[in-house]
Order: C-alpha cells, then structure tokens, then sequence
C-alpha cells in the first residue's frame, strides 16, 4: 500500500464480553490508511461488536481501541457509518434528502438548522450513490436497495476518513450487491473503508485485507483466503465457492 | 351540535373550553408525532396516570393545608415531570428494566392520588373529573397556565425538530454524529409530560394515550414527512375535541369519552381504507 501505513483502527489485545459471556477475545490488529478492510464470521461472533467498539458506543473490558490515534468518540466526527436496514423503522414518515441531512448533524447550528453548505452537502451525497432524482421521495417507499444506498448516501455526506458499513448487502439482490461494491471500489480511493459481513466468497474480489472473527481474531491478506483458514474460524468445513473474476487479484495489495 | 353553537355566544364557560381544546389541540399533533415515532407510549401512558398523584396531592394541601395557591393542575406539572424524569433516567442508567419502571410510576402515581382524594374532605367529584376530564370546568386562571404550557411545548419542540427526528428515526447513528441523545430523549419526555397535562383537562387520565397517540396513527398513514404528520394531526386533534364537544352538549354526555370514540373510529375507518385502497394497487 503505496505510503499508507498511517493507522487508522487500531486494536490492541481488545476483549469485550456481554453478562458475563466473552464475545471477543484478547483482538488485535491494524486497519490503515487507504485500506478496504472487512470483517467476516459468524453470527454471534463479535462482528458488531467491533464496529460498536470502533464506533465508541461500548467500551472495551480491556485492551485499547484507538481510531485516527486517538479514542472513538474523538474520533467520530470523522467516521461514516452506515448501519444494517434492518434496525430501522420501515413506516418512518421522512423524506429521502432528510435522511442524508441527517449526516450533517455534526455541524448542525445552535438553533438546529441545516446551512446551505450542508444542503448542498447531502445532494452530492445522493449523486454519488445516483440517488438524487429520488430526493423527494419517501424513505418508506424505496426498495432495499434503493435504502441501502440512501444510507450509504447518509455516511458519505459526513464526508468521511473512514467509512464503517454493517452488513451492506444483506435483504439486496446480487445485482445491486454488485453495483454497491463497484461504488464502495471507487470511493476506497478517497477514504479507508471497513465492512462487516458474512459473505465471504463474494467480498474477497474486492476487499484488500480481511478479518475473520469468532470470539477470536485472525487476519490475513485476501489472497490467502483458504478452506483451512475458513474452518479454523467457522469451526467446521465449509464449502468454498469460486466465482469468475478472481483473476487480478494478484496486482491488488495485500 | 346546534344548541352548541348557539349558546357559545353565551356561556363564558364554553369559549373557554373550545380555546382550551384548541390549544392542546397543537401541542398533541407535534408531541404525538414524536410519541408515536418514537414508540413511547407506554411511556406517556404512564406519565399520564402519576398525574393522579400530582393533582390529588395539590388539591389535599389546598382544601386540608389552606396552600390556596398550589393548584392541581400544578400539582399535575410537577408529578408528570418528576415521572418523565425517572423514566428517562432508568433508560439512560439500565435499558432492560425501563417497562417495569414504566409499570411502577403508573401504579404508583395513581395510588398516592387515590390516597389524597380518599383524605381530602369533600365530594369525589373531583376524582371523576381528573380520570375523565372537564373540560367544561376550566377557569380563566387555568387557560392561562393552560397557554403557558402550550407555547412552551410547541416552541420546543418545533425548535428541536431536526434532532428530535434525527433521534426518532436512528437514536444509534445521531449519537455517532455526536448529538447528546440522552439529553433530547430527557427533553421529549418532558414535552410529553406537559403535553399530557393539557390533555387531561380535555379528557381526563384514562384517556390521555387516545388523544395523544390516534391522531399521530392516523396522520402517520397518510403523511410523508414528519411536519406533515404534525400539521396533520394537530388539525385532526382539534376536530375531534372541537366535534366531541359540540356532539356531546346537546344530549349530555361525558365530553372526553365522546371524544375518544370519534378519534377511535376515524383511526379504524383510516387503517380499513388504508388497508383496502392498497390491497386495490396490488
């Protein structure tokens, strides 16, 4: 990675543990500057907990978690996250343009208005997700895929260093799964990205460096994605499917 | 209906009630909304019913104390702040144990007021008239206390919109955008608190979470934006209430509960035509 080495997320030997049941154990690693990093495993396996631990919304038990160097709710303002769908109320009266407005929140004035400059803000956002003849539209009526990139739209206008996605293509086709990591492919040119996700097979053409997580924490370079690194972390032998397209992979970093 | 309209040039007492039900007619569309959206109205409901304690407790310092000055609908400020405060609280300090919180101040709320009332020498009208309204009975003093609240909740809570919606709609993302979370979920159930004092002069405890939550429902099936559900259910409110009243004069009856069953039944005949209407699209 041509003079990336900045460290963007960093753990260091982070456990994290809910009532009393450990869900992440002595984790560390790296993500860098400019990397697309993703998070795969199981369900239950602590995926979520480490963007909630990134994100600052849960605290370690032990161990440090440091983002842009310094701790996460510091760090926030420069993060853009996009959660999964399905955490969100699906009759919720909103217009499109004021969910992406909602990314401007940071720098919402004193007397709770946006500026034009935040305006102006969203509606890049939604061209860059090609989502802006949708403005007006009602957040309810738009498809899953159509929501996916309005909330995607929502963690570009933050106009982030880092962009965090939870489960992005989970409830979407695999056409639109395709398109989203073409455009996540572009913008990992002007940010880091990680994502978390249990697609493994699919992420690996596009995603640098991986983690797979199941309590505990294994990194490797896509490249060296294997059935005995995907058993090691699931437990059990799973069938590996190959897609067309993996040529190439040799010429990204890693 | 006609004997309504045409004593209203009459009776003081009437004028007042049309201003009081418009009044809260506005702050019910804008709060309701939030409630709704939001999902709190466990919440409200309880709020609503620690009330009884508030005013039964006000009313027990002004007829046995001689505390003239401490009126019950100050008193139903007071208990409906204290119980938004302490469920607030219990949410932000300990998630999973916030319903039966919500269980215990309704209860409770209700038993001390039970108990005052009981001490309070004097006839238990007053008991009917906080459980189901009387909106026939609101004096000139209370009006004023009545549009105090009114303009304080409708400043707020339009001053607030676009953190309020932002906290409804993605609680977890407004946090990460570093909005104080806590501190709006602390403000709106405050908002609900003095919005359900005003309505309970209109239709009384029992039946706070109708007025509060119907209209909302209703405009929530026909709006797009979150000010279109608010505009929308603030008029609805102030049909209803202003419709209550006048069917209900005419043949005496209770006013709050002739209210309820017409928001009651447009909520209905709404989710059948809604329910109808798209079962033609598809």
């Amino acid at each position: 990675m041509d003079g990336s080495q900045t460290p963007v997320v960093e753990f260091d030997r982070v456990s994290f543990a809910y009532d009393g049941n450990l869900v992440l154990e002595d984790a560390s690693f790296t993500v860098h500057e400019g990397d697309f990093f993703s998070l795969v495993g199981p369900n239950g396996g602590g995926k979520t907990t480490m963007l909630r631990l990134i994100l600052g919304l849960i605290k370690a038990r032990s161990g440090t978690v440091r983002v842009f160097g310094t701790s996460p709710e510091r760090a926030r303002s420069r993060i853009g996250y996009m959660p999964q769908k399905t955490a969100l109320d699906p009759l919720f009266p909103v217009s499109v343009k004021d969910v992406v407005l909602m990314g401007r929140l940071g720098s919402l004035s004193a007397m709770g208005f946006y500026s034009r400059e935040d305006r102006v803000c969203a509606e890049q956002a939604l061209d860059m997700v090609e989502m802006r003849d949708f403005m007006h539209r009602p957040f309810s009526s738009l498809s899953g895929g159509q929501s996916q990139r309005v909330l995607l739209a929502r963690a570009l206008a933050v106009k982030p260093d880092l962009l965090i996605l939870d489960e992005p293509t989970s409830n979407v086709d695999v056409v639109v799964e395709n398109e989203l990591y073409e455009l996540l492919k572009r913008l990992n040119d002007s940010m880091t990205i990680m994502l978390v996700t249990h697609d493994l097979g699919f992420v690996s053409r596009y995603v640098k460096n991986v983690a797979c997580v199941n309590r505990r924490l294994v990194t490797h370079p896509t490249c060296d994605i294997s059935g005995e690194m995907i058993s090691a972390v699931y437990g059990s032998d799973m069938h590996m499917i190959r897609h067309d397209a993996v040529t190439g992979r040799g010429d990204r970093h890693g | 209906m006609a004997e309504f309209i045409t004593d209203l040039s009459g009776h003081s007492f009437l004028r007042y009630a049309l201003l009081t039900g418009v009044l809260a007619s506005i702050a019910c569309g804008i709060v309701g909304t939030y409630v709704v959206t939001r999902r709190i109205t466990s919440v409200a409901g309880a709020i609503a019913h620690s009330i009884l304690g508030g005013m039964g407790g006000a009313r027990y310092c002004q007829v046995v104390l001689g505390w003239t000055w401490f009126d019950p609908l100050v008193g139903a400020v007071a208990a409906a702040l204290v119980s938004a405060v302490i469920i607030a609280w219990v949410r932000i300090a300990a998630q999973e144990r916030e319903d039966t919180v919500i269980g215990a101040v309704w209860a409770i709320g209700m038993a001390a007021g039970l108990l005052f009332i009981f001490r309070t020498p004097g006839y238990n009208e007053d008991l009917m008239s906080y459980l189901f309204g009387s909106i026939l009975m609101v004096s000139p003093e209370d009006l004023w206390l009545i549009g105090g609240l009114d303009a304080l909740v409708v400043g707020t809570g339009l001053l607030f919109y676009n953190k309020l919606l932002a906290v409804c709609f993605d609680e977890e993302f407004a946090r990460i955008r570093g909005l104080r979370v806590d501190l709006y979920h602390i403000l709106l159930l405050c908002l609900t608190a003095l919005t359900v004092v005003l309505l309970v002069t209109v239709v009384g405890i029992v039946m706070v979470i109708a007025l509060l939550t119907l209209p909302a429902a209703i405009a929530s099936q026909l709006s797009r934006k979150l000010w279109h559900m608010m505009v929308l259910s603030s008029l609805l409110t102030l049909v209803f209430t202003t419709g209550g009243m006048a069917v209900s004069y005419g043949p005496d009856l209770p006013a709050g509960a002739t209210i309820i069953l017409i928001a009651g039944a447009c909520y209905i005949t709404t989710l059948l035509a809604v329910r109808v209407s798209g079962k033609v699209r598809a």
